[in-house]
């Protein structure tokens, strides 16, 4: 598996952005991205709050006219 | 040296959850969380979809909650399962849509099954004897652990001491008198508890945090059922049932009215399924159609749409008319006038 895998959360609303990152990330070996597309403004807090919980990182967050991307990195 | 016991908290946001949890984080058990999302949470998507609840904190209290008391959350989408809780409730509704004694069997139940899955020995919840009418009595409480199947490895560290014994009492893995006697429907002593710990920015949602108690929600998804024919629904509809102003002039559609921005590009996104109507001429809402209109009602909506924008005095206001296949009609429309807009319409 590549070492970063893409998540396509456009037109989900949070939680659920955050469940879809949850269960690919159950899928995954420390080390390993996710690049997340989103369109809810919520991501920006909830999945570096989701991240800090369980040990995870976020390594950009950025925004792109109406996506946001956040590309994290699974803790060991 | 013992073993060190493990428990998930079910963890709604809410300060009973936070609260049950730190109890028994306190007394050396390794605690995580899990948090179930039916659809109907208030949490998250009213944040996103509406601009003016974007001036409050932005946060998703189950996630805050664990961060608060240092744990793991597992958030579990139930959506699909919950239909069957909504839909046919064992023991009926509360005063609204909620059906809260079937729903907590339910939780209770996915977080038995949980915990055998990933081998953890206990279950804790924030319920607290005598707090709600229908789930949370002395005669439903028992209920609640007998059905799920979780029996005597439900622990609520906040009134467990008005309750029988459960097995991680009687092991020794918690001890009972360190555990709390609360009941009714006072906050005080959840406050003062709060307090102890240092915990004082807690989440006490105004409304609760589950739209199935909510009275204008229930009566609109009443309403949905009833013209629907049928009582079903998907994702889709729960999320539209949340935004915007619902008006039904006949039985055969309704429309939904943005009434700011965030619910505009909301709405935006079911242009493609739905009917919409927009004024042009004069700043004015997104609406949606749902259901099938004749062309006459398609031109009665359009009048109400346009009553809701900035040309409601005018004789004259230009609309546009977007079908599904993305055809695009302009109209120039008479907007309806206030004592045309029957009361009952309002949704
Ligand atoms: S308020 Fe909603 S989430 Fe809570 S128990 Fe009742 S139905 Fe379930």
């Amino acid at each position: 598996m590549s070492n970063r895998v893409r998540l396509d959360a456009r037109r989900l609303l949070c939680p659920l952005p955050v469940i879809k990152m949850q269960n690919m990330a159950s899928d995954l070996r420390p080390g390993q991205e996710i690049e997340a597309v989103c369109t809810d403004p919520g991501v920006l807090h909830d999945i570096p709050a989701w991240c800090r919980i369980n040990g995870h990182e976020v390594l950009e967050s950025k925004s792109d006219r109406n996506e946001y991307i956040l590309i994290i990195r699974i803790g060991g | 040296m013992n073993q060190q016991r493990k428990a998930v908290a079910l963890i709604s946001g809410g300060l009973d959850s936070l609260l049950s949890a730190r109890v028994v984080m306190e007394q050396g058990v390794h605690v995580e969380g899990i948090n179930f999302f039916t659809g109907f949470c208030v949490e998250g998507h009213t944040h996103a979809i509406r601009k003016r609840e974007r001036a409050r904190p932005k946060r998703n209290n189950a996630l805050w909650t664990a961060e608060q008391l240092g744990i793991k959350l597992h958030i579990i989408d139930i959506i699909e399962e919950y239909k069957d809780v909504l839909l046919h409730p064992r023991y009926g509704y509360g005063a609204h849509l909620n059906p809260c004694l079937d729903c907590k069997i339910f939780m209770v139940k996915k977080a038995a099954e949980w915990i055998e899955k990933n081998e953890f020995d206990f279950i804790v919840t924030g319920e607290v004897v005598g707090q709600r009418p229908m789930s949370q009595r002395k005669d439903t409480m028992p209920v609640v652990a007998q059905e799920s199947g979780a029996e005597d490895l439900l622990l609520r560290p906040l009134c467990a001491r008005n309750l029988p014994m459960t097995k991680p009492e009687r092991e020794g893995w918690i001890d009972r008198s360190k555990l709390h006697d609360f009941s009714g429907r006072t906050r005080k002593p959840q406050i003062e508890l709060a307090e102890k710990f240092g915990i004082t920015d807690f989440a006490q949602p105004a409304g609760g945090c589950c739209f199935l108690t909510d009275e204008q929600y229930s009566s609109k998804l009443s309403d949905l059922w009833k013209y629907r024919g049928e009582r079903r629904y998907d994702f889709d509809d729960i999320m539209l049932l949340k935004v915007g102003r619902h008006i039904r002039p006949a039985s055969n559609y309704k429309l939904i009215i943005a009434r700011e921005e965030g619910e505009v590009n909301f709405l935006q996104g079911y242009k493609k399924e739905y009917l919409s109507i927009k004024t042009i001429s004069h700043m004015g809402p997104l609406a949606l159609i749902d259901g099938k209109p004749s062309e006459e009602q398609v031109l009665e909506a359009a009048a109400i749409v346009a009553r809701f924008s900035k040309g409601k005095m005018e004789d004259r206001v230009e609309v546009e008319i977007t079908r599904q296949g993305g055809e695009v009609q302009h109209l120039l429309i008479k907007p309806l006038k206030p004592q045309e807009m029957k009361p009952e319409w309002m949704l």
